[in-house]
């Protein structure tokens, strides 16, 4: 069983949903955020994503894009990611990690190679924001041939009719983008999510993370115990992005911050319950 | 990676080079194709289909037509450039006078059949993305026609060297918003016009200026600027009794190349040349020639050449044309140079400067710095071939908007 499905099933056995917290690769620095990353677990995290740095975040509102800059001026590249990954799996070898990120810096590296030293590196997923079934035959046979799941996002402009052939395509989980929009941006209402989630349901038998517009512990709770996880990115990132100095560097808050603010969303989820689907 | 020279070879023994690209999107199996966030796909879908129809619905066509010829002011003329023909002393220069549609330039051409489309599909709400301005513009002016709501995305560099056109689109009601992220230039713009259509999904269509983007907008754009090579074919029929000999236009993201290239690309003796920004020269690390110094790589929705670094990260391109300052090209393009029908070569950023006097000088038609690009590489080439060649320029755009980044250039205060 990969990563992935075993944690959403000892989540399940539990009663409750995952906290899925991101952070973006090499945020302000390779050292940073490769302590935040090995500090997440004890914090309250589930499962992980670790934004990959692109020049052209075309999905993302600003706050991303800030931390994608930061990212890319602190020297990150998709080797180096994958490299963060590697010193992770040092001291942990149950948190499922997935990278997130576009689909070029993949397509520069070599998809065959890339699958493989993904694999190797620790990694279990990818979210390929750019990459719709349609154009995915470029990789599928290299991550299916390496055991890594591709994470689908379904959208609320997903058509009734489109749905199967996109979870066709899907493992892993499925994550429900919950907003029509960039990330950090809107938040949908429990209401909107609580009409969301059966017509999922009734499509897939993956568990379903909710993602985009999630920043409150309350928020994280209600998509947490609606769905089988909650995706907390831009809030996390923004509270990265205030302990910075003038500089842009890591100050002793930067650190204490960000986990103190995973730690209020993984007592908020762990108190909601939930989780109503096993992988 | 794919083998993209096999993919291309397969494709050239195709009976015509008309026919892409596929169902996909993709040209020679490779290039272009729909590479956006699930958010869009959907739209894209309906997007492909309302095309579809309208492309075959003659109610469509004629309301196009009508729209061409009454407010575009079609079929533009073709010119020949007989002093500067004479001042070269060799090809036979004739100019495909672009610059001469409503709006000052060939943007016009697709705005209006992408703004009928829009209206067929019920959306009231426009955005699209800029660089120098023309389509920026070019889209305002429609939105003014048919009284619908118009936001036009525009690096905040451009804004500061493209001051007429930013205060023309706001004559004309669009909202301009300045782009700060990156350089602030045409690759910035196109991001935020993506984030916003994420957002508005419900009521919005964006309105793409070139021939790039996710499918179908390649295509589409394509098909809408045909006419000018279209044009060109019946015009020099009836000018010089036969085919031109070579075509040459300016490419950033490559519409009014493309336009002019496609009617031309079942007629093997048509040389088809299309020239990038060489910016400092194609070597000089400032450049916008993705082509020429780009390798395939996906942004903005389709693969195509790209300026990239080792990482796949997207390099800024430089141009003193804002219109070309774009570290892409259209897939078609990236198509056509690999299995060699189209020729794509570089014009610095002087080279531009010196054709933009040229032409001004001897024909008294001001141009673009974009189609300064292409009348630099006539006028290098132009000498050097026998004077029965007939080579054509497409002046894609009229150049009142660049006189004063041309003023600064010269030394001249204004």
């Amino acid at each position: 069983m990969s990563r992935i499905a075993a944690r959403f099933k000892s989540l399940a056995a539990e009663g409750r949903g995952a906290l899925i917290p991101y952070l973006e690769a090499f945020d302000p620095d390779r050292e940073t955020s490769l302590a935040l990353l090995k500090a997440m677990p004890a914090a309250g995290a589930d499962l992980i994503e670790v934004g990959v740095p692109f020049s052209d975040p075309s999905a993302d509102g600003p706050v991303i894009q800030l931390a994608a800059r930061r990212g890319l001026k602190a020297g990150s590249t998709l080797a180096g990611v994958l490299g963060m990954v590697s010193a992770f799996r040092e001291d942990d070898t149950e948190t499922p990690i997935i990278l997130m990120g576009y689909l070029n810096p993949i397509e520069a590296y070599g998809y065959e190679r890339f699958c493989a030293d993904a694999a190797k590196a620790g990694v279990d997923g990818l979210i390929i924001v750019d990459l719709p079934p349609e154009e995915a035959d470029v990789i599928e046979p290299h991550t299916e041939a390496n055991g890594l799941d591709i994470i689908r996002l379904v959208a609320p402009t997903t058509t009734d009719e489109r749905l199967p052939y996109v979870l066709s395509h899907a493992s892993g989980f499925v994550y429900y983008v919950s907003i029509t929009g960039i990330t950090g941006t809107r938040t949908a209402s429990a209401e909107d999510l609580q009409k969301a989630l059966p017509r999922l349901r009734a499509a897939t038998s993956l568990p379903v993370a909710i993602g985009f517009g999630i920043r409150s512990p309350e928020q994280a709770a209600t998509a947490s115990s609606i769905a089988d996880g909650a995706v907390v990115a831009s809030a996390l990132l923004a509270t990265l992005a205030e302990t910075l100095d003038e500089n842009g560097k890591a100050t002793a808050q930067t650190l204490p911050s960000v986990l103190g603010q995973i730690k209020d969303l993984a007592t908020a989820v762990r108190a909601a319950g939930g989780g109503q689907k096993a992988g | 990676m794919a083998d993209t020279t096999e993919h291309g070879i397969s494709a050239a023994q195709a009976n015509s080079l008309r026919h892409g690209p596929d169902e996909r999107g993709h040209f020679g199996g490779w290039y272009g194709g729909r590479f956006v966030a699930e958010t869009l796909m959907p739209l894209l879908l309906e997007l492909d289909q309302a095309y579809s129809a309208a492309k075959s619905d003659p109610a469509f066509q004629k309301e196009l037509a009508f729209y061409l010829r009454d407010y575009v002011g079609r079929p533009s003329p073709l010119w020949f450039a007989q002093r500067m023909t004479k001042e070269l002393g060799g090809a036979k220069i004739y100019m495909k006078r672009e610059e001469l549609n409503h709006t000052g330039s060939h943007k016009l051409n697709n705005v209006m059949g992408q703004i009928l489309l829009a209206r067929r599909m019920g959306r009231t709400r426009i955005v699209a993305e800029t660089g120098a301005g023309q389509h920026g513009v070019a889209t305002a002016t429609v939105c003014a026609l048919f009284g619908m709501k118009c936001v036009v995305y525009m690096g905040a560099t451009d804004v500061e060297r493209q001051k007429p056109n930013v205060f023309r689109m706001r004559l004309l009601g669009a909202e301009v918003v300045p782009v700060t992220a990156g350089a602030g230039t045409l690759k910035d713009a196109m991001n935020e016009a993506m984030r916003d259509w994420v957002a508005n999904v419900a009521d919005t269509y964006f309105l793409v200026g070139t021939v790039a983007g996710p499918h179908p907008y390649p295509a589409m754009v394509r098909d809408f600027q045909s006419i000018i090579g279209e044009e060109t074919k019946i015009q020099m029929q009836e000018l010089e009794d036969r085919l031109p000999d070579i075509v040459v236009a300016a490419i950033g993201g490559g519409s009014n190349a493309m336009g002019i290239f496609h009617p031309f690309l079942d007629d093997a003796s048509v040389r088809l040349i299309g020239v990038e920004a060489a910016g400092h020269g194609l070597d000089s690390g400032k450049t916008a020639a993705s082509i020429e110094r780009g390798r395939p790589g996906v942004l903005h929705g389709n693969r195509t050449y790209l300026l990239q670094d080792a990482d796949g990260q997207i390099d800024e391109a430089h141009s003193i044309s804002a219109g070309l300052d774009y570290p892409g090209v259209g897939p078609e393009h990236s198509w056509l140079n690999d299995i060699g029908r189209a020729e794509y070569v570089g014009a610095t950023d002087q080279e531009a400067l010196d054709a933009f006097q040229l032409c001004t000088r001897t024909e008294g038609i001001i141009p673009a710095l974009e189609s300064a690009h292409a009348i630099a590489y006539a006028a290098k080439i132009a000498p050097t071939l026998p004077k029965d060649t007939l080579l054509v320029v497409n002046i894609s755009g009229r150049g009142d908007k660049d006189i004063f980044t041309v003023a600064e250039h010269l030394g001249v205060k204004l």
